[in-house]
């Protein structure tokens, strides 16, 4: 039997405004433990939360972007449960009014196009975060709890892990072009359950679905999936029967491991937040918003393509993350040729970024520094090979290109009279060299013009060298 | 009339997580019931086409801006914890 | 005579005349109650060594702007949070919560005015009761005879005023918490509109219906109580942000043509005999001074109690989840687990009737029953709302009883929660609707305990309660009348 492979997932994105949701505590990564949190945070007796505008305009951002309608009339509802790190043992969220419904998103898996839907997107409050000890008790730190949320739901349209890991890498691409979140799955700020089911072909009704949780990377929600997707696979064709559980992924043994069935649907007891009111988002507000929304990557990737008259695959590759574009956008700002800029970017500073596992806000290099490092190319100040130099110098410390080459000596020797005077020496001392390139032997030429980059350490304009060695032959 | 079980009472105290001995629950059953039972008054009203009121009064969209504002330090912040440890407030990681 | 027989006015005039002092007044308050507590049983905590310190301090620093509060001592429900000042809600839950770490924005308010708190009092705990049984610590008293119950759930701010322990106090209403108690003890309590005055730092029973108010021995005096705490608050999602009436001015309007309505369900059966006659007794005053009533219906007002309670207990089992033994409170030293670190701080640290109303709310909120208990309720709410509205569109004010009898007995309604929750069904209807509403004495049971009166105004309206109570109050004596206590005559 084969069977068709049904996942949606469940994304929670934390929005980077500057103070909580409902609470005026600093929102921000990395402080002393509880350093970030007030009463309201801790969930004191007789406080009230009241709503950040700005997480709002965040929200409704990100729903924009991801092509979701906007809800007139939304509101709050409480979710209950209690867990150490839920301090009012309700979370407020939204139950039956999201901000954004009937989104969608378009991926692209081996050049098939795709369209995705989102069913929703809801604006809620994270939680503190519980570090468990071994000594049997677990610590509470309620930094995190009131950091802005929003819980984006696909619909079950994705059929294979690799468009599951297409689907997270487009979605965190077009939030982090909105600006609302850093989406950084390391600090927690992008987070991902995924649902996934079997069924057989041709069968409408779908499977008994299993949720993965625990999943730290993109490539570990592909991992896990696929996993699980073999799991699910064997046991049905054994005849087995799928239960409706929770898993996590282990990243050492490479499995899905059970950590509970579930039993029934759990029991929130959602009701409306009374301590809030509700929203009512007119056209003006909703346009306001919409125009606060920058050129996303689909956009942008078309510009590059028509404007620029960048290969589809260049203007894929530069539009992948918001950093990169910027960078190449800011690069060419700066008066850089396009295709040079492109290439750079796709070539040297790519790779060094993967070898050294960097991001490009990680590196010493500025869009401003490439530009003149380009510029210095074009002019004939230096050659590419010694811009390989300059840049390995830009990325690690950074600086201006045209003082690097100053300094290290490395402009690029044009002066005719230079050139000949060191060629005239080197084609004295390899008479033999003379002989043979005369005999047809063209290697020959390679390894006199090797001398004169040897003893000019590589400056000597190239083309230059060429022809003046082409010349003082036929003198000889 | 509304019923409600000693099972039911279990599952309600265990969502409220309420320890109630086998006398409370028996106690509770029955007045719980009571009081569903009072309740069930409601029914005599058609309410199909009624609004359901959370509030009474006619606000929206009360917001404030997004302004970070220090309150309390840290310290204060595990001034009245039951028990703490390196700063944080310390729970048994045992669920059950 | 006690300094508290007089209004604020008054010992404002004392205070500027050098006749008395802020400590004066403030040691009065602590001897007083030294003198009567034992009997009253009105508080939990008391502040002294800081309230003599805020004494002196006011002694040096009054000016000529004083406020009309200047250095008047103040009691505050225990379900109100001061900062570094214990606030238990009655519960033992909250038995070790000595510092709330901020005040309440009606605490931030009343400081402002330089009143002095003298202590917290004791309530219903989580203020669910009618009776004040409820605390887990002790039982308040009624003044007048302390064989019976000073109400509830704002007993102890009703009982302590009554009593002349303190000025005036706060007190908080959810179904009848301010005038149920203040009608047993005859003293004026008001349940402003629902988000007259800010939440915050009010430890929630039900967000939607709670409000705190102000409990006086005089209508004037309430005015300016009210005057003090009242306005928009940022930190209130829910607080009304309208322009703020003088209430005082608002006292000595005329009340000749006010239209008055009575709704017959509040004084049909189930309403004590004297009660009903001391409502009449009151309309005819009314009467004489130039208003007119008449009879009108609120005919859902059999559906309020049950309505309420859904409700009520639905809000307070999702409000009451956070004491949960992990960043305040008392946790069960018997837990070994997370589970039964909640399940077991939480059982300790509730009362029976805490509990009971949990299991309702969260019953009426689970999966299955939401639509036919919580929504239905809801529904039901603005059916009664719109009673209320329908009532004003032609009348002025709504009179009519507080409560359907007087004080009853400690220990005479304990054991039945259902006739306990019938006493609030005159009071509980208000906060439904969200209009405000004020009880005021108007005559004496034969066994001479007090008897309320109701005033209910439309939304924002305290105004026209304000003047009609006040018009009352002048024409009558009823709130003269003392508590014979520790010896009084």
């Amino acid at each position: 039997m084969n069977f068709e492979t049904i996942i949606g997932l469940e994304v929670h994105v934390e929005l980077k405004t500057d103070s909580k949701i409902f609470s005026p505590s600093f929102n921000g990564f990395g402080a002393e433990p509880n350093e970030n949190t007030n009463p309201i945070d801790l969930g004191y007796p007789g406080v009230l939360p009241v709503l950040n505008e700005e997480a709002v305009n965040f929200a409704m951002k990100a729903a924009m972007a991801l092509n979701c309608d906007i809800a007139t009339n939304t509101k709050f509802d409480r979710k209950n449960y209690f867990y150490p790190d839920n301090p009012k043992a309700y979370q407020i969220s939204q139950f039956d009014q999201p901000i954004g419904e009937n989104g969608w998103i378009e991926i692209e898996v081996d050049g098939k196009k795709k369209r995705i839907g989102i069913t929703r997107l809801h604006m809620e409050e994270d939680a503190g975060k519980l570090t468990h000890n071994d000594d049997g008790y677990s610590l509470v730190d309620f930094n995190r709890q009131g950091t802005p949320l929003v819980e984006i739901v696909s619909e079950p349209d994705l059929r294979s892990p690799e468009e599951a890991y297409a689907y997270l890498e487009k979605l965190k691409n077009i939030i982090q072009y909105t600006g609302v979140s850093d989406c950084k799955m390391e600090e927690g700020s992008l987070r991902c359950d995924a649902n996934i089911s079997l069924r057989p072909i041709g069968q409408e009704e779908f499977g008994v679905k299993t949720e993965l949780k625990n999943l730290n990377s993109f490539s570990f929600v592909q991992k896990g999936l696929e996993f699980e997707e073999k799991r699910q696979q064997k046991e049905l064709l054994a005849g087995g029967e799928i239960l409706q559980e929770t898993r996590r992924y282990d990243e050492q043994t490479k499995e899905t491991i059970l950590m509970r069935v579930k039993e029934g649907s759990d029991d929130y007891r959602y009701f409306p937040e009374p301590d809030l009111v509700p929203l009512y988002i007119d056209e003006a507000w909703k346009e306001r918003v919409r125009a606060e929304i920058p050129e996303l990557p689909d956009a942008r990737k078309q510009r590059y393509i028509n404007e620029l008259s960048l290969p589809a695959y260049d203007a894929m590759v530069l539009t992948s993350t918001k950093e990169m574009s910027d960078f190449f956008e800011a690069t060419i700002d700066q008066g850089a040729d396009v295709k040079q800029a492109s290439n750079w970017l796709m070539g040297e500073v790519s790779a060094y970024m993967n070898k050294n596992q960097k991001e490009l806000h990680d590196l010493a290099l500025t869009p401003d520094a490439l530009a003149k490092m380009i510029q210095l190319i074009e002019d004939g100040t230096i050659s590419s090979k010694i811009a390989k130099k300059v840049f390995a110098e830009l990325v690690e410390k950074g600086g201006n290109p045209e003082k690097i080459v100053k300094d290290k000596g490395l402009v690029q020797i044009s002066d005719e009279g230079q050139l000949k005077e060191i060629i005239t020496g080197i084609l004295d001392q390899n008479e033999q060299s003379i002989i043979d390139y005369k005999n047809g032997k063209d290697k020959a030429l390679g390894f006199l013009v090797g001398q004169v980059m040897k003893q000019t350490k590589g400056q000597a304009n190239p083309p230059m060298v060429n022809k003046i060695l082409l010349e003082e032959m036929d003198k000889r | 009339m509304a019923e409600i079980s000693k099972e039911q009472v279990k599952h309600v105290a265990h969502l409220a997580r309420l320890a109630l001995s086998e006398d409370e629950v028996e106690k509770m059953t029955k007045q719980l019931g009571d009081i569903i039972d009072y309740a069930e008054l409601l029914n005599e009203l058609d309410t199909d086409n009624v609004e359901p009121t959370t509030h009474t009064l006619d606000l929206k969209n009360v917001m404030r801006k997004d302004e970070p504002r220090k309150w309390i330090n840290k310290e204060d912040a595990l001034k009245n914890a039951p028990d703490q440890q390196a700063g944080q407030f310390r729970v048994p990681s045992i669920l059950e | 005579m006690s300094l508290f027989d007089y209004t604020l006015k008054e010992l404002q005039e004392k205070l500027h005349n050098k006749e008395i002092t802020v400590s004066d007044l403030v040691s009065d308050s602590y001897t007083r109650i030294r003198d009567v507590d034992d009997q009253v049983k009105a508080f939990l905590t008391l502040d002294e060594e800081n309230a003599m310190e805020k004494a002196k301090q006011l002694d040096e620093q009054l000016g000529a702007d004083a406020s009309i509060l200047y250095g008047v001592p103040l009691g505050v429900k225990d379900n109100i949070v001061t900062k570094g000042l214990r606030t238990t809600c009655a519960s033992q839950f909250l038995d070790n919560f000595n510092d709330p770490l901020y005040d309440a924005t009606v605490v931030q308010k009343l400081d402002e005015q330089n009143t002095v708190t003298i202590g917290k009092l004791n309530m219903d705990e989580f203020a669910m009761g009618s009776s004040n049984e409820n605390s887990s610590y002790q039982k308040t008293r009624n003044p007048w005879n302390t064989d019976y119950v000073p109400g509830g759930s704002s007993g102890g701010s009703a009982a302590a005023v009554a009593a002349r322990e303190v000025f005036f106090s706060l007190g908080s209403d959810t179904g009848g918490s301010i005038r149920q108690p203040a009608a047993f003890c005859g003293v004026v309590g008001l349940k402003p509109t629902y988000g007259l005055v800010s939440r915050f730092g009010l430890v929630a029973f039900a967000s939607s219906l709670d409000q705190i108010g102000p409990i006086t021995r005089t209508v004037e005096d309430n005015a300016h109580l009210l005057q003090a705490i009242v306005g928009h608050d940022q930190m209130d999602a829910t607080s009304a942000d309208i322009e703020i009436p003088n209430y005082s001015e608002a006292l000595h309007q005329d009340v000749k043509g006010l239209k008055i309505a009575v709704p017959s369900e509040y004084l049909q059966e189930g309403v004590n005999q004297e009660v009903r006659e001391s409502v009449l007794n009151a309309l005819k005053v009314y009467e004489d001074m130039g208003a007119t009533w008449e009879e009108v219906s609120l005919p859902h007002s059999k559906y309020a109690v049950a309505a309420y309670y859904l409700l009520s207990s639905s809000e307070a089992s999702a409000n009451l989840a956070r004491f949960d033994g992990v960043r305040y409170g008392v946790r069960s030293e018997n837990a070994n687990n997370m589970l039964d670190m909640f399940k077991m701080s939480r059982s300790e640290g509730f009362g029976d009737e805490v509990k009971r109303r949990i299991m309702l709310g969260t019953f009426a909120l689970s999966s299955g029953y939401y639509d036919a208990y919580y929504k239905k309720a809801q529904k039901v709410r603005t059916l009664i709302k719109n009673d209320f509205d329908k009532v004003f569109e032609d009348y002025d004010i709504i009179i009519g009883p507080t409560t359907p009898t007087p004080a009853f007995k400690i220990g005479e309604k304990i054991d039945d929660p259902l006739t306990m929750y019938a006493n609030d069904i005159l009071t509980i209807p208000v906060n439904l609707a969200g209009v405000p509403g004020m009880s005021i004495p108007c005559g004496f049971s034969s066994e001479g305990l007090p008897i309320g009166l109701q005033l209910i105004g439309k939304h924002f309206d305290e105004q026209t309660i304000f003047k009609a109570a006040h018009a009352f109050e002048k024409a009558t004596d009823h709130h003269k009348k003392r508590p014979a206590l520790g010896g009084d005559q």
